[in-house]
């Protein structure tokens, strides 16, 4: 069981996760907004207590792996790295700029601190898989971990990889699914609807599956990624009922993409600090 | 670089796939990077040879070809070393965008074997019959494609092979096919071989082409016209130095491949000697056409491909450096 004060510590952190996506957004004055403040809070449990990670040597070989199978929530990762001295923050705020290192689907050519390419959906989580089962013929004992959109999982590819990570007991591959129940097009119900729902279909390709109720909850990721690390002999997903956009203004549109004035983002960065700046308050 | 030419129109008792594997026994024993991934056809590439030597590091990924390319990719941001096979038509038209964004564009290069290039696919038909697989792997930035002929090239270069970083697509022939090289022959990526070096017309050509390139040399010497016969078995980075040469010294050039004109070696080649040299060329290959079932024999004839096409395509080149 974490402590309080991590857990506060934690919910800093996701706050200014939260405000640096904003910041590293509005250097462009467009992107994935939703998709990015979904898994904000996921990213904040990672960067901030779990990964074993160093900023100053991004691929030392047995660090932790972090792949945004859902690619294009590049802007989220960035802030948490760029919190974490990966580069000066100020850096990221060249968002899709000519010749910018921050693309807005993350790409392990150009930003320090990324792992893998991603962007062309399903393809980020068959990379994990062969990143983890790479690791392990090495004998290098480190963890990779994936996140996955719900709409995302409409690819076929996601379950070809479901299927080997399975068959493969790559029990080192712990996958985040953010079922924040929107893609492009509408609601996932009514664009690509998935059957059983994303839970049950994990479970029957033969993963250890846990759904966490609330996906935007620090303590409840933290407990849940607990116990992926316990499970063996399987890969573990870690299903998210999360909201698309939490926190911010996104979460009303469940939009994919936003494309606002400056005076818009202006607006919403004010919140994104005014939100921080009340969480330091109660921590102090 | 040096060869042995030992080409007299009979059939290799060893199959072509045993140039791979054989180079892959070799390789995974000095190398514990090295793996074999595959699509459950391990046992039409004849892997079980190495499957057997290394089973931890021959991973069948079974029929999911698109996962076990970007799988590969990521297998190699770690260190490892990945080959991938799979039939040529999947590894070109099926997972080209696992290739593209996950090996090529991320710096992740990996070696893909496709089997049964073009006709070589013989009585598989149609389905299974790629004229259009290194034509992909031609449009992808900095990739690596190779047409070998026989045993012996796909050992060398399957080896050479392991010290390239690049994303390359290897054109495995499956069967015995005709030798056209001698044991020990060394090759080097990205350098054409000058077999022949007649200065009347030069043949461009690779794989099955390579040998009814050197027939159709041997008849058309007795009529007293001297060919050039060039095994340009790298398509890409194309030996563009050796290509020009022959074109100026020959002022005409056939190209004759097992794939379609329009996306091969005959259009790379058309490609670089308009801009440099601009010469007579004559193509052969298959000419906007899908593959069909039959054997391999049958179908050279019918799409145009024997040596007795490629004596037709000299003598109209030749003609036509007089227009």
């Amino acid at each position: 069981m974490e402590n309080d004060q991590t857990i506060k510590e934690l919910k800093i952190f996701a706050a200014n996760i939260r405000l640096e996506t904003l910041k590293i957004i509005a250097s462009i004055g467009a992107g994935h907004v939703g998709g990015c403040m979904s898994i904000a809070d996921a990213i904040a449990v990672l960067y901030g207590k779990v990964l074993n990670i160093d900023p100053k040597d991004p691929s030392k070989k047995d660090r932790d792996w972090c792949v945004l199978s859902k690619g294009h929530a590049g802007p989220v990762l960035y802030a948490a790295l760029g919190l974490k001295g990966y580069f000066p923050m100020e850096e990221a705020y060249t968002l899709n700029h000519y010749k910018t290192k921050f693309p807005s689907h993350t790409d392990r050519t150009k930003t320090p601190g990324v792992d893998l390419t991603a962007g062309s959906l399903g393809q980020g989580i068959s990379e994990a898989a062969g990143a983890a089962l790479g690791n392990r013929m090495q004998g290098i004992g480190s963890y990779v971990y994936v996140f996955v959109g719900d709409g995302e999982c409409d690819e076929g590819e996601v379950w070809e990889a479901a299927q080997f990570c399975a068959h493969y007991k790559l029990d080192h591959l712990i996958c985040f699914v953010d079922d924040n129940k929107y893609q492009l097009d509408g609601s996932v119900n009514d664009v690509m609807s998935h059957g059983l729902g994303l839970a049950a279909k994990f479970k029957a390709f033969g993963w250890n599956v846990i759904e966490v109720e609330d996906g935007n909850d620090i303590k409840q990721l933290l407990e849940a990624i607990d116990q992926a690390k316990a499970s063996t002999g399987s890969p573990s997903a870690l299903v998210l009922n999360t909201v698309k956009g939490k926190g911010t203004f996104a979460q009303e549109t469940h939009e994919h993409s936003t494309h606002a004035d400056k005076a818009f983002w202006d607006k919403v960065i004010a919140k994104a600090q005014s939100d921080l700046d009340a969480l330091k308050g109660e921590a102090a | 670089m040096s060869y042995t030419l030992v080409f007299n129109d009979t059939k290799d008792p060893r199959n072509c796939r045993e140039g791979y594997v054989d180079a892959m026994y070799d390789l995974m024993k000095e190398n514990e990077k090295i793996v074999h991934i595959d699509c459950d056809l391990i046992g039409c590439v004849g892997a079980a040879k190495i499957q057997k030597a290394y089973p931890d590091r021959v991973i069948n990924c079974g029929i999911a070809e698109a996962n076990a390319a970007a799988m590969a990719a990521g297998m190699k941001a770690t260190g490892m070393i990945p080959y991938l096979h799979t039939f040529g038509v999947f590894a070109g038209r099926r997972i080209f965008d696992q290739i593209f964004i996950s090996s090529a564009y991320s710096n992740l290069g990996i070696h893909v074997i496709g089997t049964d290039p073009g006709v070589t696919a013989g009585v598989n038909g149609a389905t299974h019959m790629p004229f259009e697989d290194a034509g992909l792997y031609l449009e992808i930035p900095g990739a690596v494609v190779l047409d070998p002929c026989d045993y012996t090239q796909v050992n060398v270069l399957t080896k050479k092979l392991c010290k390239d970083d690049r994303l390359s697509y290897l054109r495995l022939i499956r069967r015995g096919f005709k030798p056209v090289y001698g044991e020990g022959s060394d090759f080097e990526i990205g350098k054409a071989v000058t077999l022949t070096e007649g200065n009347d017309c030069a043949i461009i050509c690779s794989g099955i082409m390579v040998g009814n390139a050197l027939k159709a040399h041997d008849v058309l010497l007795k009529e007293g016209i001297e060919v050039s016969v060039i095994d340009m078995f790298t398509w890409k980075p194309l030996d563009e130095k050796t290509l020009i040469k022959a074109a100026e010294r020959c002022g005409c050039i056939v190209s004759a491949e097992n794939h379609l004109i329009s996306c091969g070696l005959g259009s790379a080649v058309a490609n670089c000697l308009a801009a440099n040299h601009p010469v007579p060329q004559e193509f052969i290959g298959i000419k906007d056409r899908f593959g069909q079932t039959a054997l391999q024999e049958v179908l050279e004839e019918e799409y145009e491909m024997t040596s007795e096409h490629i004596i037709k395509a000299v003598k109209k080149a030749i003609q036509r450096k007089g227009i």
